[in-house]
C-alpha cells in the first residue's frame, strides 16, 4: 500500500443552474490575458450538446486518453512513444483555434470616433487575434440551452447506442430536455497530459495531486493538448506555452476555495481530500470498461481505517490532511453513498472530479405515467427518464447503466423520503420501501439531504492544511526564504523572439 | 579592401565573433529568460498548411544538418564511403533531395507566414530576418549541390579541416580561400546564422526533449521532502 492524498471534487449536477458564474470567476482571475482569451479553464456545457472544444468527447477525432491494446500495457492514444518523433512537428489530432472559437471584442472606439452620419454608429465585432473585423461564427457556449440543436445537440457523441426513439425523445417539441455540465481539469490520478509531455513539463504535485504545467519547461510541443481526453490543457498561442486549470492552488494554500467553487451560485461544488493507494493505479487503469468505476473506488482508502492512517503517516501525510480526509464531503458522495461518478472513465486517466448525475426533470417520458405513483416499479420514472439512462451511462458509467441507475435511484429515494417527512403526500411505508430498494437507510438519506440541500460553505469545502511553511522550514531558514522568493519570473514571462 | 584582409575577416574574425555570441547569449538567455525557450508552434492558429510546410522543412533540414555534422566530425568515413562511385552518387542525390525538400518546406513556411493573417500576428521582425537568412542559405546550398558537385567529398577533405582548425584555435584559411564564391557565401552565412541563433526562435533546437523516451510515465514533484 502506498498512501497518497488527492484534493478531489464533486459537482452535483442536479443543482447546476447553468449561470456561468464559475466560468467568469475563473476567466477574471486567470485567463484574461493575451493568448489566453479563448481559454475557459472552467466552462459550462449544455448536454446534449457538442461542448467546448466542439465534440471533445469524440476520441476518434481527437485521440485523447489511454488505450489498452492487447499487450497488457497502457498506451497514450495520440502520441505514444513510437509516434513522438513524427508528431512533434505536427500533431495530426490536435484541435486548432477553429475547434474552440476565435475570441472577439467590439470596436467600442467607433461609438465615439465615428464621423457624423445618418446612422447611429455601431460597435462591430473585431477579432482578438488579428484585430480584423470578424463575422462571429461560434463562441465558447454557442449551443447554450440547446441553441442550434440540429447542429449541436444532435451530434453529441454520448448519443451513441441510443435508439432512434430515444434520440427523438430528447428533442421532441415542448418536451425538450437538457442539463448542464460544468467542467474543469479533473486532476486525474493517471493524467494523460503528464504522461505525454516530451519535456516532462507537466507534473502532479505529490502532496495534493494538483496537476500543473511548469511554464519554464514547456516548449510548445503540444502533446498534452492532444493527449488530454477532456481537452483541459490549452495552448497559449501568444506565449507559446500550454496552460491549464491550476485548481487555484495559491488560494488552496491559503485555505480558500478555488474561485469557481467559491463563486458557484448553485452551490453544486464540493471539495475535499481523498486518500488513495498509488500502487494500484496502473492495474486499475487497465481494467475492462465495465469494471473501471468500481476499480477506481477500490483505490480510494478508508480514512478511518487504522492501517491506512498508519501507512499515510509513514508516507509523510500530516495529521491535518488525514483529518481533512475524514471530514471530506467527496468521500461521502463517492465512497459512502456511491452517488457521484467519474466522467468518461473509459478514457482511463482516472479523473478525480466526480459528478452526481442529474435527476431533473423528474417527469417521465410517457405522459400518462408522470403522476401515477401506483406503478409497481417505484423507479419507473428513472427508467423512463426523459434524459435516457443510456445517455447518462455514456457520460458517467463508461456506457454501463448500473452505477448510474444506482445513483439516480438513491437520489429519488432521498427525495421521497423527505416528501414523506415534510410534505406528507407520500406514505412512510412506500418511502421506506424505496429507500430499501435503493440500498439506503433513513439515516443515510438524512445525511445526503443535509449535504445536498442544507450545506454551508464549511461543509462543502474541507480544505486540507497544505503546510507549505513546514516544508520550507525543513529546508532552510524561513526569513532567508522570504527574501529569496517573490512572485513571477525575473524579467517577466516574455514571448520568445 | 585587400582580399587577404577580407578573407581573414570573414573566415577568422566572423566565426569567432559568431561562436562567442552564440555561446554567451544562449547561456545568458537560458538563465535569464528560460521562459522564452519554446518552439513557438503556430499549429493552433492554422492547422492545414501547417503539415505540408513544417514537416517537409524539418525532415529536410534535419537530414542536411546531420549530414554536415557527420562530414565535420568523421570526414574519413565519408571519404571511405565515397571511394566507390555508386555510393558517392547515392549520397549526393540524397543530399540534393533533402536540400530540395528543405527548400520547398521553407518557401511554404514563408508563404504561410506571409499570407495567413493570424500567423502574421505571431511573426516578428527577427523571424523574417531569420527566414530570409535560411532561404539564402538553403538556396545557396542547393546551388552548390548542382554547380559544384561532389561536395560530400570536398567538404570532408577541405572544409572539415578548416572547421577543425577554428575549433582548435589555430585557424587555417588556406582551405577556404580557394573555394568558389557560392561556397564562401554559404560559409559566411552559416556563421552569421550561428551568431544570430540566440536571438531567434531557433533556440528550440537546444531544448529538444530527450528524457521522454526513458523517463517514468508519470511525473510527480514533491515540495520539500523527496518522493516516498
Ligand atoms: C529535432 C530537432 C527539431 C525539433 C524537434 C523541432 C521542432 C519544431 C517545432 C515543434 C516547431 C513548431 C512548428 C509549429 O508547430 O509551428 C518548429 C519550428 C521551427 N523550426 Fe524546428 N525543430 C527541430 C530542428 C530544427 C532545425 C535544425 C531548424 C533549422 C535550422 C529548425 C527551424 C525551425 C523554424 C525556422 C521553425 C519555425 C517554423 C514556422 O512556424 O514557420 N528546427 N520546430
Ligand atoms: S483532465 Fe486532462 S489536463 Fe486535467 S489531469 Fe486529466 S488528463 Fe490532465
Ligand atoms: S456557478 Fe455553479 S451553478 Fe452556476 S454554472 Fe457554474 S457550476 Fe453551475
Amino acid at each position: 500500500m502506498q498512501v497518497r492524498s488527492q484534493v478531489s471534487m464533486v459537482f452535483h449536477l442536479d443543482k447546476c443552474i447553468g449561470c456561468h458564474t464559475c466560468s467568469v470567476a475563473c476567466k477574471n482571475v486567470w485567463t484574461d490575458r493575451k493568448g489566453a482569451e479563448y481559454m475557459w479553464w472552467n466552462n459550462v456545457e449544455t448536454k446534449p450538446g457538442t461542448g467546448y472544444p466542439t465534440k471533445w468527447e469524440d476520441q476518434e477525432k481527437y485521440q485523447g486518453g489511454f488505450e489498452t491494446n492487447g499487450d497488457g500495457k497502457l498506451h497514450i492514444k495520440s502520441t505514444s512513444k513510437t509516434k513522438v518523433v513524427p508528431n512533434i512537428f505536427h500533431h495530426p489530432n490536435m484541435p486548432s483555434m477553429d475547434d474552440y472559437y476565435e475570441p472577439w471584442t467590439y470596436d467600442y472606439q467607433n461609438l465615439f470616433n465615428a464621423p457624423e452620419g445618418s446612422d447611429q454608429p455601431t460597435a462591430e465585432p473585431i477579432s482578438m487575434i488579428d484585430g480584423e473585423k470578424i463575422d462571429v461564427q461560434s463562441g465558447p457556449n454557442w449551443d447554450d440551452d440547446l441553441g442550434g440543436s440540429p447542429i449541436y445537440a444532435e451530434n453529441d457523441p454520448n448519443l451513441e447506442g441510443l435508439t432512434e426513439q430515444q434520440r427523438l425523445q430528447l428533442s421532441s417539441v415542448e418536451r425538450l430536455v437538457f442539463f448542464y455540465l460544468p467542467r474543469i481539469c479533473n486532476h486525474c490520478l493517471n493524467p494523460c497530459c503528464v504522461a505525454s509531455c516530451p519535456s516532462g513539463a507537466l507534473y502532479k504535485r505529490g502532496e495534493d495531486g494538483i496537476v500543473l504545467i511548469d511554464q519554464k519547461k514547456c516548449r510548445a510541443w503540444r502533446s498534452c493538448v492532444s493527449a488530454c481526453p477532456y481537452k483541459k490543457t490549452y495552448f497559449n498561442w501568444f506565449t507559446g506555452k500550454s496552460e491549464k486549470c491550476i485548481l487555484c492552488f495559491p488560494r488552496l494554500e491559503t485555505g480558500q476555495a478555488p474561485a469557481c467553487f467559491h463563486s458557484c451560485v448553485g452551490r453544486i461544488r464540493y471539495l475535499g481530500v481523498l486518500l488513495y493507494d498509488a500502487e494500484k493505479m496502473e492495474e486499475v487503469a487497465k481494467l475492462p470498461d465495465d469494471e473501471l468505476v468500481e476499480g477506481q473506488r477500490s483505490m480510494i482508502l478508508d480514512p478511518f481505517d487504522p492501517e491506512v492512517i498508519a501507512e499515510a503517516k509513514k508516507n509523510g501525510i500530516s495529521d491535518g490532511v488525514i483529518e481533512a480526509a475524514q471530514d471530506s464531503p467527496v468521500y461521502q458522495f463517492v465512497m459512502k453513498w456511491k452517488i457521484a461518478l467519474p466522467p468518461h472513465i473509459e478514457y482511463r486517466t482516472l479523473p478525480m472530479l466526480f459528478y452526481v448525475p442529474p435527476m431533473s426533470p423528474v417527469q417521465a417520458s410517457k405522459p400518462e405515467d408522470t403522476i401515477t405513483h401506483n406503478s409497481d416499479n417505484l423507479f419507473h420514472d428513472i427508467d423512463d427518464s426523459r434524459v435516457p439512462m443510456k445517455f447518462l451511462a455514456n457520460l458517467f458509467g463508461a456506457g454501463h447503466e448500473g452505477p448510474v441507475r444506482y445513483a439516480l435511484a438513491k437520489q429519488k429515494a432521498v427525495r421521497w423520503h423527505r416528501r414523506a417527512e415534510t410534505v406528507g403526500d407520500i406514505d412512510r411505508e412506500t418511502a421506506d420501501r424505496m429507500l430499501r430498494e435503493a440500498n439506503c437507510t433513513r439515516e443515510e438519506a438524512e445525511e445526503i439531504y443535509k449535504l445536498t440541500a442544507l450545506c454551508t460553505f464549511e461543509d462543502r469545502f474541507v480544505i486540507p492544511p497544505m503546510h507549505r511553511e513546514q516544508a520550507i522550514e525543513m529546508m532552510k531558514e524561513p526569513h532567508e526564504h522570504r527574501e529569496e522568493v517573490g512572485f513571477g519570473f525575473v524579467g517577466g514571462p516574455r514571448r520568445g523572439l | 579592401m585587400n582580399p587577404h584582409v577580407l578573407d581573414q575577416f570573414l573566415f577568422i574574425a566572423l566565426p569567432y565573433v559568431s561562436l562567442f555570441t552564440f555561446l554567451l547569449m544562449t547561456i545568458y538567455r537560458y538563465r535569464q529568460q528560460s521562459f522564452s525557450f519554446s518552439s513557438l508552434s503556430s499549429q493552433f492558429l492554422e492547422n492545414k498548411q501547417h503539415f505540408w510546410t513544417v514537416v517537409p522543412f524539418h525532415y529536410g533540414i534535419l537530414a542536411v544538418t546531420v549530414g554536415h555534422l557527420i562530414a565535420f566530425l568523421i570526414p574519413r568515413s565519408i571519404l571511405a564511403w565515397n571511394s566507390h562511385p555508386l555510393r558517392l552518387y547515392v549520397l549526393e542525390v540524397s543530399a540534393l533531395a533533402c536540400g530540395l525538400l528543405t527548400l520547398i518546406g521553407l518557401i511554404g513556411l514563408m508563404l504561410r507566414r506571409g499570407t495567413t493573417t493570424r500567423i502574421r500576428k505571431v511573426t516578428s521582425l527577427n523571424d523574417w530576418i531569420l527566414f530570409t537568412m535560411l532561404l539564402i542559405q538553403v538556396v545557396s546550398g542547393v546551388g552548390i549541390a548542382l554547380f559544384h558537385p561532389w561536395g560530400s567529398s570536398w567538404f570532408a577533405s577541405n572544409l572539415s579541416p578548416y572547421l577543425w582548425s577554428i575549433f582548435k584555435l589555430n585557424p587555417d584559411i588556406s582551405y577556404v580561400t580557394a573555394m568558389p564564391h557560392l561556397v564562401k557565401l554559404h560559409i559566411v552565412l552559416a556563421f552569421l546564422t550561428i551568431g544570430f541563433f540566440p536571438f531567434t526562435r531557433l533556440v528550440h533546437l537546444l531544448v529538444i526533449p530527450n528524457p521522454y523516451l526513458w523517463r517514468k510515465t508519470q511525473v510527480v514533484r514533491w515540495y520539500g521532502h523527496p518522493q516516498k
